[in-house]
């Protein structure tokens, strides 16, 4: 399962983070050496392994639908980021979070 | 629309329901509709760093009500998700569902499918494939600051539960009546408050059509976020037809998600995403198996109302209702427990029934955009009904003159009881026979030639003489009592 | 002063001999004096450090002092503290003042300790050397050319420096362990879910634990005692009993107080990529432990060499979706010019977050992504619980395990920065017990080259008494936890 450039691209793309071309070579050769390291798992045979997502077999514990949050809007909007585009105003204008216009 | 014979229209249903709870799937924070922007985002719903999300036990209550009203498989073990993607009202980055094992496995629900036109009305069972728990996402404000979206958070992490079918249904007109039989039956069990107009219940529809005949799926598109039965007709209709006419124009149909616009009754792509989605699923480490145990199932069966499908059996049985007026009554739990509670409190099942499916019923339609739009809010309570019933069956009154009480109880016209009406209102019916018998004698003796026309054979005179003789007492006279004195001395 | 013990600090402020706000000025003096060089905290609010410092005056004249009352300790970056710059080593989160309380952070003030700041660290908790902090790297107090391991970087320094009484860190796959042996103190890694992970910034959920970094087995029991407890905010916390860790302590005296104790040595620990002089330095330590009376058995972990790609797998899967909150809309870094909403995410993310964080977001993004994730994240569980499986395998035979917790001393810095793979290597013989849940320590155990070596203890689910017991048992015969490096008394 050898990387490329195409899929470096992909994946970051994916995960939101801008890359440009140098850096995505730098990248892959990185990833292809970590890539090397995971694949040490394909020698092992594990048919019929349960996996194992918790270190603990329990199960979920249920919460009661009883209202305990208090209204932090405030507190929380303090550390709204700044807008940006040549605004130093806060990304915040009548209690909502401002981004770019979100298109359907 | 449906006019084309050689296709067959196949839909499946994707509908978010939302959770009668007090607080949030994950975290502590009101629900409440309306509140000011981001006032109900607490830490969680904002995605602090280093929050965790804890499960709300009434979510969970509700899913497994869900189960077992559907008779489903509730498997002992289901797992929560999560669903990566970037969007600005998805403050985690992911939406934490329930994946490869829902909390609700296969199921079914009957539908009623109307008449329509010749088509006579029918039953069909559409199977439930599964029903998962999630959280909604927030809401994006368009238009507050130019060029900016505002972002609400008080959505994010309200509880869903989003039952999916298997692509059972033929036509738009199924597709509806599976959607309104959803709706009155998460209505029912209580766990949701089917407020379409909120967005409490909303449905995401698949079309494809194939050629009549075959078995192979069409590709489907998925007309999304319909909040209104109607809506969901016409978009089905205009999808199904979009479809046809593109493939017998020799096109082909991309499968994409849809919008229906309720202006222009169309169907229009969304903007075609830039790449295919791959939301990189994988078990929520944050959150560990959820288990539901025979025991679970049993306690929470123990709290399940009887459901619409019983009901309505018992209602023919033990009142003895046509199987009509016992399924009308039962397409809401609302009027069923209305019902219900008119004969607890004295009136006999089948004028109660005829009642409330009648006179009540269409004053609850033509009042649907007032105050009293619902039997649950109507100013008529089932005791003010079962008393009204109760003075026709003694006879203090004529149905016609019920109808007047009923109108004035409607309005509030006159405080007080249904008697205090029918006093000030001077309605109580004529039943004393002397009295009767006075009315009667001064009728046939006003009247020789009617008299003359019923000896001779004609039956139709008798009714006359009865109009006249009510006419005569205003209307209060108890009309079997009429009847029967003017047999007695026409004969005689 | 700053080399005695939490409970000789405690008894210095019970009998009034020191004022809490004059120990915590001593350690601020000492930041004040060490801190520019050896860069061990991010966050330091000295007026805020002496009010709480005051109001433990206050409770300790009031006879209401708990242990840990008045004494100053450092918190890891990772943690949320309200009202304090929490970043989490990331310019991501340089801004960012966190509105709540972790529930370890509030632990310690429940028991009325005084937060001195808050410690530098590999950004995201991804790293084994501190050097991908955006605030910089950490010196090594024992030779500041080198670097004090990582994550917890910055608690390392800050104890080994004696810039604090002891500090908090949190163990991914070796975070508290790996710089414990490299700075030459105690850190314990508890069982997965006994400390809450509430308010404690995500890497990878699943294996993320937070425990002490102190001087001694009988400091980090003291701190336990606090962190530890059952917090419904935290799905994954334990509902276990409270215990107290320091309870059979006392009890570690005379010739042989580990008559008995059966302590198995994986012989998959002691193989290459060992270190020969750190194995020197282990094996002596377990030489030691035979005189206090342990039987020493060789066991065998045949899984645990594929500890590193099941982890390189899991962690970042895992922290790839717990960082994408991280997206300039409601905290954190929004790029400072944007086209668009795809463009502002991308930007924002491209330039919040170091080189290290980013690798990793991609290697999560891949074994997730569609076609890749059979092969690579369910393989991954799938060897996770034959690891695990080893374990419970191994505990039949013993009681504790016992290995070198690092397979080298600590490196220079930028020697393996530019080498991901070198890098992860330093985690070789931590990583297992994460995937398992199981505890680990990392103690004292001498010197090479003039380096500390670590000795690492594991133990089975909620054992955690009893390693310290054990631990505390080398440290009564031993001092090498009580050495400091020099040019910092």
């Amino acid at each position: 399962m050898a990387l490329n450039i195409t899929d470096i691209k992909r994946i970051a793309h994916l995960a939101r983070i801008d890359i440009s071309e140098a850096e995505a070579g730098a990248t892959l050769t990185k990833l292809t050496g970590i890539l090397g390291l995971i694949e040490q798992m394909q020698a092992v045979d594990t048919t019929g392994i349960v996996p194992m997502s918790h270190s603990q077999d329990l199960v979920q514990r249920l919460r009661e639908d009883v209202i305990t949050a208090i209204n932090e809007r405030e507190l929380f909007q303090a550390n709204a980021p700044v807008l940006g585009n040549g605004s130093a105003e806060k990304a915040v204008d009548g209690g909502l979070y401002l981004v770019p216009k979100v298109i359907d | 629309m449906m006019a084309n014979n050689n296709w067959e229209v196949v839909i499946g249903l994707e509908t978010h329901t939302q959770l009668k709870t007090n607080t949030k799937i994950f975290s502590g924070a009101s629900i409440q509709y309306g509140a000011e922007p981001n006032t109900q985002a607490d830490e969680v719903s904002t995605a602090l760093p280093g929050v965790l999300p804890v499960l709300n036990g009434q979510a969970v209550e509700c899913a497994i009500k869900f189960g077992l009203a559907i008779n489903a498989e509730i498997p002992e073990r289901s797992v929560f998700s999560r669903k990566n993607y970037f969007y600005p009202d998805l403050p985690k980055g992911y939406q934490i569902s329930q994946f490869e094992l829902p909390i609700v496995a296969k199921g079914a629900v009957i539908i009623q499918v109307p008449a329509n036109g010749k088509n006579a009305a029918y039953e069909k069972v559409i199977n439930i494939t599964r029903a998962h728990l999630e959280e909604d996402a927030g809401k994006s404000n368009h238009g507050v600051v130019e060029g900016m979206s505002g972002i609400d958070l008080n959505r994010a992490g309200t509880p869903l539960l989003e039952i999916v079918t298997e692509p059972d249904m033929r036509s738009a007109a199924e597709a509806v009546a599976y959607a309104k039989k959803l709706h009155e039956l998460v209505q029912w069990i209580g766990i949701c408050d089917g407020n379409m107009q909120e967005g409490s219940f909303r449905c995401d529809v698949n079309v494809s059509v194939r050629p009549k005949g075959t078995e192979k799926l069409g590709t489907r598109r998925e007309i999304k976020n319909l909040n209104s039965f109607k809506f969901m007709q016409e978009a089905i209709e205009y999808e199904t037809q979009w479809q046809i006419e593109t493939l017998e124009d020799g096109g082909k149909i991309q499968q994409a998600t849809v919008l229906f616009n309720p202006d222009t009754g169309e169907t229009k792509a969304m903007r075609s995403k830039e790449e295919a989605n791959d939301y990189r699923y994988f078990p929520d480490p944050d959150l560990l198996p959820l288990e539901v145990t025979a025991a679970d199932k049993a306690r929470v069966q123990a709290t399940m109302p009887e459901l619409p499908e019983a009901m309505k059996a018992r209602f023919e049985s033990e009142y003895g209702l046509s199987n009509y007026d016992a399924a009308s009554l039962t397409t809401s739990r609302d009027v069923a427990d209305y019902f219900v509670e008119t004969v607890k409190h004295g009136a006999q099942a089948k004028p109660a029934a005829n009642w409330i499916l009648g006179a009540l019923t269409a004053k609850l339609n033509t009042e649907l955009n007032t105050e009293h739009k619902s039997i649950a809010s109507n100013p008529i309570s089932a005791r003010l009904l079962a008393a009204l019933l109760k003075r026709v069956q003694d006879n203090n009154i004529s149905n016609n003159a019920a109808k007047q009480v009923f109108e004035a109880m409607w309005v509030g016209e006159i405080a007080g009881d249904v008697d205090a009406i029918i006093e000030a209102k001077g309605l109580k019916q004529e039943s004393d026979s002397g009295a009767i018998e006075g009315i009667i004698d001064e009728v046939l003796a006003a009247n020789p030639a009617m008299v003359e026309e019923f000896k001779a054979g004609r039956e139709k005179a008798f009714n006359a003489l009865i109009g006249q003789a009510m006419k005569a007492s205003k209307g209060k006279a108890n009309p079997a009592q009429v009847n029967e004195i003017l047999k007695k001395k026409l004969a005689a | 002063m700053i080399n005695n013990s939490l409970k000789t600090l405690s008894q210095m402020l019970a009998k009034k001999e020191i004022s809490s706000v004059e120990m915590t000025q001593t350690f601020l003096n000492r930041i004040n004096q060490y801190n520019p060089s050896i860069n061990a905290y991010i966050a330091l609010d000295n007026a805020k450090t002496l009010a709480q410092a005051k109001v433990a005056d206050a409770r300790i004249a009031a006879g209401n002092a708990a242990p840990l009352t008045g004494i100053p300790f450092a918190q890891k970056d990772i943690f949320c503290a309200k009202g304090w710059q929490t970043t989490c080593g990331s310019k991501m989160l340089a801004n960012f003042i966190a509105p709540y309380d972790a529930h370890v952070v509030a632990q310690f003030d429940a028991a009325g300790a005084v937060n001195l700041g808050k410690t530098n660290m590999d950004e995201f908790a991804m790293g084994s050397s501190n050097e991908t902090s955006y605030f910089g790297g950490v010196k090594n107090p024992w030779d500041f050319d080198r670097v004090p391991g990582g994550s917890s970087g910055g608690s390392a320094a800050a104890v080994a420096a004696r810039l604090c009484a002891a500090a908090t860190g949190t163990d991914t796959g070796g975070s508290i362990r790996q710089p414990a042996s490299l700075c030459g103190f105690t850190g314990l890694k508890p069982t997965y879910g006994l400390v809450s992970r509430y308010g404690m910034i995500a890497f990878a959920s699943s294996l993320d634990q937070a425990g002490p970094m102190a001087k001694s087995a009988e400091d980090c029991a003291l701190m336990l005692n606090v962190m530890a407890g059952f917090d419904v905010r935290d799905s994954t916390s334990l509902n276990h009993p409270k215990e107290d860790y320091t309870r059979g302590l006392s009890q570690m005296t005379g010739d042989k107080p580990l008559n008995g104790l059966k302590i198995g040595l994986p012989k998959e620990f002691f193989g290459d990529g060992l270190d020969a002089n750190v194995a020197k330095v282990v094996q002596d330590a377990i030489a030691e432990y035979k005189k206090l009376g342990a039987e020493l058995i060789e066991i065998s972990l045949p899984s645990s060499h594929l500890s590193i790609p099941v982890y390189y797998v899991l962690a970042p899967a895992e922290a790839s979706s717990n960082l994408s909150r991280y997206d300039g809309v409601r905290y954190g870094h929004r790029a400072a010019e944007y086209s668009d909403l795809n463009d502002m995410y991308m930007k924002s993310r491209a330039e919040g977050f170091g080189a290290e964080v980013k690798r990793r977001i991609l290697i999560g993004t891949y074994v997730l992504s569609a076609g890749y994730y059979d092969a690579y994240y369910l393989k991954a569980q799938q060897i996770r619980r034959l690891i695990a499986d080893d374990f419970v395998q191994a505990f039949k035979q013993c009681d504790i395990i016992m290995g070198p917790t690092a397979p080298s001393t600590a490196f220079k810095a930028g020697e393996k920065a530019d080498d991901p793979v070198a890098m992860y290597l330093q985690d070789v013989y931590t990583i297992a017990t994460n995937l398992a849940g199981l505890p680990g320590m990392s103690i004292p155990a001498g010197f090479s080259n003039g380096l500390p070596v670590g000795l690492q203890l594991m133990g089975n689910y909620f054992d955690e008494a009893r390693m310290l017991e054990v631990a505390h048992a080398y440290q009564q015969v031993t001092d090498w936890h009580l050495a400091m490096p020099k040019g910092i008394e």
